[in-house]
């Protein structure tokens, strides 16, 4: 039991970084890859605050009669990696509305059908 | 959504509350959790519900494009600007203490410029994004 | 052990168990509204680990915007994923090696929350004790962000902006036909 609760955070975020994984690999809708893409990010964050945590220690905001306090630079990295992720998904979202408008489909298979057809 | 009434009352009563509140984040992030990111997500999240309850054209006059597109410029520029004058100040690239008689004090200034740089870049590319992506619907 | 570990433990079985509904559901609407979801859990767990500068920003992007911006692209690009009749089994063995691999690796990290992990020995300390000193200010993720560290968040905004620019260039160009672009060319070919 002991052993869970202390390794449960990491294997949580083993976890969903191989959901997103699988998503990306294995699935042909560019909107559902997007998706995994997000949730394997999202995996990483976790791993990053869960390195900064201290047991019993607080909010990295200073106030008075408090000594301990979480790790505040894994909070500053993914802080800025959280904005910056939105930024590239909407990005990623702007390339599929584009190859959904020239191909009139967003599943990759279908794509590569139309694009080898094109080649002949 | 303009003909539903109870959507339309809400998001009256709230926007400005929104936009208060992003206010708050983001000059009061250097005492409480906030700063400039998550006030300008804040604040372009307010447009936005602004932009899906009254429309895509309300918003636009409410925020023109074209001054949204330059606002994205505008805060990097700023944020890059603080780091010039600091330099032409006679210290390094971004390093505030310069700004002000005391470092403490221009560590202040310098921060709050820096963090009002950030919050407009982010709120204006998050209106810039919803402006793309609803304008494309239509 | 304190409560906030138990707090820990049900919000991540929560996210793990919404991680999967994403992949197994197939309506996309369903899976923009479960990444919201997944979001807003995350944000949670950040308030529980003390990362509350995190929780926010996650909160507001994650459950706010991204699941706009989601469902405006659904709202084009239509709601369901078409059932693959690909195999699945190569990429469920890649990803449960990778899987096991990495957690074969966590048996080195340092137990949850231990206060003497190297982690929390090299500079973090510093920052804790001077940043008062410093720059005046008690909020020390802010310090770092925009005082100590401030020509990473220069880049970081300059990324934003990078990504805003980009989604104007592919999407502020007048609409071509709908379907018609790939299929003209198919014509004009044969």
């Amino acid at each position: 039991m002991e052993l869970v609760i202390s390794h449960i955070n990491y294997w949580v975020a083993i976890l969903l970084m191989m959901i997103g994984f699988y998503a990306l690999i294995a699935r042909g809708n560019l909107v559902k890859t997007i998706v995994g893409l997000n949730i394997f990010q999202a995996s990483v964050f976790l791993l990053y605050i869960t390195f900064g945590k201290v047991s019993g220690g607080t909010a990295p905001i200073l106030q008075k009669n408090t000594e301990l306090y979480s790790n505040p630079l894994p909070h500053v990295l993914i802080l800025t990696a959280i904005v910056v992720g939105v930024a590239t998904t909407s990005l990623g979202l702007a390339l599929v509305v584009r190859i959904y408008e020239s191909y009139g489909t967003i599943e990759e298979d279908e794509i590569a059908e139309l694009d080898s057809k094109e080649e002949d | 959504m303009k003909h539903h009434t109870i959507p339309r009352v809400i998001a009256k009563l709230a926007i400005p509350g929104i936009i208060l509140f992003g206010l708050y984040v983001q000059f009061h992030g250097d005492y409480g959790p906030g700063g400039g990111f998550q006030a300008g997500v804040i604040i372009g999240a307010a447009m936005i519900l602004y932009g899906l309850i009254f429309g895509l054209d309300a918003l636009k006059s409410v925020a023109p494009q074209k001054i949204v597109t330059s606002l994205i410029a505008l805060g990097f520029l700023l944020y890059a600007g603080v780091g010039i004058v600091t330099q032409l100040l006679g210290a390094n690239f971004l390093e505030y203490g310069v700004l002000a008689h005391s470092p403490k004090e221009g560590q202040h200034i310098g921060i709050i410029l820096v963090e009002i740089g950030v919050g407009i870049t982010v709120a204006a590319v998050m209106i810039i994004i919803f402006y793309m992506f609803a304008g494309r619907k239509q | 052990m304190s409560i906030e570990i138990y707090i820990d433990l049900i919000l991540v079985i929560f996210l793990a168990i919404t991680a999967l509904a994403v992949i197994y559901v197939r309506n996309l609407f369903a899976v923009a509204m479960l990444s919201g979801i997944y979001s807003l859990l995350m944000a949670s767990i950040f308030v529980v680990l003390d990362a509350v500068d995190v929780a926010f920003t996650e909160a507001s992007v994650g459950a706010g915007i991204s699941t706009v911006l989601m469902l405006g692209v659904l709202a084009i690009t239509g709601n369901r994923e078409k059932i693959s009749y690909k195999s699945s089994l190569l990429p469920l063995l890649i990803v449960i090696g990778t899987g096991s691999l990495l957690v074969y690796g966590t048996w080195d990290l340092p137990m949850f929350g231990d206060p003497y992990a190297p982690v929390h020995m090299h500079v973090a300390p510093e920052y804790i004790s001077n940043t008062y000193k410093h720059t005046g200010m008690p909020n020390i993720v802010t310090a770092v962000l925009a005082s100590y560290r401030g020509y990473d968040t220069l880049g970081e905004v300059g990324v934003i902006f990078t990504a805003g620019v980009g989604v104007l260039l592919l999407l502020s160009r007048k609409k071509m036909n709908k379907h018609t672009n790939a299929k003209n060319k198919l014509e004009d070919k044969s």
